[in-house]
């Protein structure tokens, strides 16, 4: 195993750089959509009642099966696959972002609204940064769930770490289903951690303006 | 003159409701009037404030706010134009208390030197030195002192009229005694339309120029305190009046 690392080194950093740039790709453009989503639900009631409905639909799909659904439309590679995650990370940061802004305290969105703040300034003003805890969270969650489903999306060809899983099953070679599990698992630990430090620090820094 | 606030016929009924929250309302009230809404929970008071806001709008009637019909104005400008006040006070937790206070300053987009100069002239007033309360999060500020945050927030804008719904209902009674003595001050230093709802008797006759007593939506009187107690309307006010006679006497036991 050490001697495969030792020989390989570089397909490793490459896939695993290669898994981070799908990452990162899949959560500007989710986190794009989502704001878009969350944006029309505050505003509507109709899509706040439609919207979460449908993407836990989607969300329950299998990726396998979303991948095949999706190449004939969008082929084998790397674009199926990010556009599936991103699909998949909408229900999961939908799900966080409304929690975390219908968390807020009605009272204050009752004050704000009595004070003719438009729905807009609101959002922006003071129900964003009262509710960036549960951002945080929903990015967290969506960005683990995004490493461990790209993985997958290797058996589409889009590369990255699932591409070693996946030759070492076909070839049956211990070494590289164990150096790709492992760094995926890696990947996901690390993410999981940083953003949770992030949402330790939001919390420390927030006890000093928050109602007890 | 025009009146500062006018109710035509003004009905309002909530979706599954069998009877109106409002029913058929009418009152004028004029500027400077400081006038307490008393009734007990579910008899429309929040409702009749809220419409004036237009948090709630009537079903049918109008309200004219010194001539104009408020249906024909954008809410977004009509809120800030008038001083909102509520209970939970629902001050900002995120945002110092100075910036509590300048918030509708900065959505009027008032220069920053008149914005900074007004919040400290109300914390000046609201009894909370500006040096020290400016830049504090409500979360460090007593309820008491969280309310008078509240009310100069409300104040910010020098609005005409103010709707308050029950400022002082979560506040202790001693706290809250001091804070309706400053209320009262503040009210005769100014030429604004206070409309305050309560549930507290005392409080209402204490506070009022005029009160208005309501029950199931209507206003069964609408006078000044000495009116109300010599002459009560029917048999529900001057049980309310009883009441608070007997509360007295309770206290008088002890003398």
């Amino acid at each position: 195993m050490i001697d495969y690392m030792a020989k390989h080194y570089d397909d490793l950093i490459r896939a695993a750089l290669e898994h981070l740039q799908i990452v990162l790709i899949t959560l500007l453009l989710s986190l794009a959509l989502a704001a878009f989503f969350t944006i029309l639900c505050v505003y509507s009631k109709t899509a706040s009642r439609m919207i979460p409905g449908l993407l836990s639909m989607i969300y329950s799909i299998p990726s396998l099966a979303m991948f095949a659904l999706l190449i004939p439309l969008t082929g084998l590679g790397r674009t199926t696959a990010i556009l599936v995650l991103v699909i998949y990370n909408q229900y999961l940061l939908l799900q966080n972002f409304l929690a975390g802004l219908n968390g807020i305290d009605k009272s204050i969105s009752e004050a704000a609204m009595g004070m003719g703040v438009t729905p807009m300034q609101a959002l922006v003003k003071i129900k964003l940064p009262l509710s960036r805890k549960a951002f945080i969270a929903g990015i967290r969650i969506a960005m683990v769930a995004t490493v461990s489903i790209a993985t997958i999306a290797a058996s589409i060809n889009a590369g990255g770490l699932g591409t070693i899983l996946f030759d070492g099953l076909r070839t049956m070679n211990p070494a590289k289903i164990i150096w790709g599990s492992l760094l995926s698992a890696l990947l996901a630990l690390l993410i999981d951690g940083l953003l949770r430090f992030a949402e330790k620090r939001l919390d420390h820094s927030s006890t000093s303006c928050s109602l007890p | 003159m025009a009146h500062a606030i006018e109710f035509q016929n003004v009905t309002k009924t909530f979706q599954g409701s069998l009877r109106n929250a409002v029913d058929h309302i009418n009152f004028t009230a004029e500027e400077g009037e400081f006038i307490t809404i008393l009734g007990s929970s579910g008899c429309g008071k929040t409702t009749l404030l809220k419409m004036i806001n237009r948090l709630y709008e009537p079903d049918t009637g109008k309200i004219i706010l010194f001539g104009e019909d408020i249906s024909s104005m954008n809410p977004v400008k009509l809120r800030r134009r008038i001083g909102y006040v509520i209970q939970q006070i629902g001050l900002f937790p995120h945002m110092t208390v100075g910036s509590n206070i300048a918030m509708v300053p900065n959505l009027l987009k008032w220069e920053k030197e008149k914005t900074d100069a007004r919040v400290d002239q109300l914390l000046t007033m609201a009894g909370l030195a500006p040096e020290e309360y400016r830049n504090r999060y409500p979360a460090q500020l007593s309820g008491g002192q969280q309310q008078r945050v509240g009310l100069a927030r409300a104040l910010a804008a020098d609005p005409k009229i103010m709707l308050l719904d029950e400022p002082f209902g979560a506040i202790d009674s001693i706290t809250r005694a001091r804070l309706q003595e400053e209320l009262l001050t503040l009210h005769r230093g100014m030429k604004k339309t206070f409309l305050f709802v309560t549930h507290d008797i005392e409080e209402a006759f204490k506070l009022g120029t005029r009160v208005m007593i309501m029950n199931e939506g209507h206003i069964l009187q609408f006078d000044t305190p000495e009116q109300i107690i010599l002459h009560p309307a029917d048999g529900f006010v001057s049980s309310l009046v009883e009441s608070a006679r007997e509360k007295e006497r309770f206290w008088e036991k002890f003398k």
